[in-house]
C-alpha cells in the first residue's frame, strides 16, 4: 500500500479544524452526469477546499462496463469530492458530490442511506444522462429535488417542459440554479431542505 | 421539446430497506468491521500508543477535534474500506470515539431540518 510519511500529512488547516462541540453530521448526495457541475456546486458551498475521498473497485466491477474497467486490471480507483458547511457549533452537513452512474454507489457503503435527500443536478444539453439517476433514487426512496445548472449555451426549456420530459411528480421541486455561486447553490439546498420538511408534515 | 422521455419508477421495497442495504453491502468476508459512515464522526480518546500502526498513528493526531471518515481518507489519502478497517481497530481498543450520523428516518425530523435551514439562511 502507497502510504504517505505520516510526517507530510497535514490534515485541515488550522481554521478548518471543527469545534470539539461537533457531534453531529448529516449528509446530502449532488448527484449527476459527467461534467454537470457537481465539485463546483459542491466547492461554492463547502466551508473547505473540497476534498476528495477514493475506493478502489475490486473484481465486483470488471466487466460491468467496458469503458471503465481495463481487462488486465483487477482494481480501479474511483474519486468523490466533498465539502462541509458547519450548520452550528454542533451540527456539521456534508455533502458528497457523486457520478450518476449507480455502479459506482456500491462503493460507498451506504451512501444514500441515512442521506437526509438528494440534489439531482441536470444539464438541459444531456438530460437523458439523469434519467437513470432520477429512476434509481426514485426506487430507493431518496427524496430529492432537480436543479438546473443554466449554462451559458445551454438550451432554456420551460420547467413544465422539463417537468415532462423527467417524468417528475408535481411536488418535486425543480430549481434553476448556476453552480459556480455561493449564493445559488445555497438555494438549491434550502430547496431541498423546505420539500423535506413539506413531507414531514402530515398530509392535509 | 422533442428529447427523449423518461417514465417514473416505483419504491421498491426491497431497495429502500435499510436492513437489506446492509445485507447488499455487508463485508462477503464476514469479517467485524464497525459500521462506520462517510460522517461519521471520530474523537481521538488517547495519544497514539507504540502498538498501533504509523497511519493509526496519524488518525489519532488528526482526530485530537471531530472529524468525518470521509475527511480521514482524504487527508489520509486512503480509500474509505482501509480507512474504516484501521478505524474498527482503534475502536476496539478504545483509542478513539465514533458519534453516529443523524440518519434520515422514515418521516425527517422536523426540528433538524429547521437547523440546517438556519444555518443555510447564515451561508
Amino acid at each position: 500500500m502507497d502510504f504517505r510519511s505520516s510526517d507530510t500529512i497535514t490534515g485541515p488547516r488550522s481554521e478548518d479544524v471543527l469545534p470539539t462541540t461537533a457531534t453531529a453530521a448529516v449528509k446530502v448526495v449532488i448527484v449527476g452526469g459527467f461534467g454537470v457541475g457537481k465539485t463546483t456546486m459542491v466547492g461554492s458551498v463547502s466551508e473547505i477546499r473540497p476534498l476528495t475521498t477514493e475506493e478502489t473497485m475490486t473484481q465486483a466491477g470488471v466487466g460491468v462496463d467496458d469503458n471503465f474497467g481495463v481487462e488486465s486490471k483487477t482494481a480501479t480507483t474511483v474519486a468523490m469530492d466533498f465539502g462541509r458547511i458547519s450548520i452550528s457549533e454542533e451540527l456539521i452537513l456534508y455533502l458528497f458530490g457523486t457520478p450518476g452512474q449507480e455502479r459506482f454507489w456500491f462503493l460507498w457503503n451506504g451512501l444514500f442511506e441515512g442521506a437526509l435527500g438528494a440534489v439531482v443536478l441536470i444539464d438541459t444539453r444531456r438530460l437523458e444522462v439523469s434519467f437513470d439517476v432520477i429512476g434509481r433514487l426514485e426506487e430507493r426512496g431518496v427524496p430529492f429535488v432537480v436543479a438546473i445548472n443554466t449554462f451559458p449555451d445551454a438550451p432554456k426549456h420551460p420547467v413544465e417542459a422539463l417537468r415532462s420530459a423527467l417524468d417528475l411528480p408535481e411536488e418535486v421541486p425543480m430549481i434553476d440554479c448556476d453552480a459556480r455561486l455561493r449564493g445559488s447553490s445555497r438555494d438549491v439546498l434550502m430547496t431541498l431542505m423546505r420539500y423535506l420538511h413539506s413531507l414531514s408534515l402530515p398530509l392535509a | 421539446m422533442n428529447s427523449p422521455r423518461r417514465e417514473r419508477r416505483k419504491a421498491d421495497p426491497a431497495l429502500s430497506d435499510p436492513e437489506r442495504l446492509y445485507v447488499i453491502t455487508g463485508d462477503p468476508d464476514g469479517s467485524e468491521r464497525a459500521h462506520l459512515d462517510l460522517v461519521t464522526m471520530i474523537v481521538a480518546q488517547a495519544q497514539p500508543t507504540p502498538t498501533v500502526q504509523p497511519e493509526q498513528a496519524v488518525i489519532l493526531r488528526l482526530c485530537q477535534a471531530p472529524l468525518s471518515v470521509a475527511e480521514i481518507s482524504a487527508y489520509l489519502g486512503l480509500p474509505f474500506s482501509v480507512v474504516t478497517s484501521l478505524l474498527t481497530e482503534l475502536l476496539a481498543a478504545e483509542l478513539i470515539e465514533s458519534r453516529a450520523p443523524i440518519v434520515r428516518a422514515t418521516l425527517p425530523d422536523r426540528s433538524l431540518l429547521e437547523a440546517v435551514m438556519h444555518g443555510l439562511q447564515k451561508l
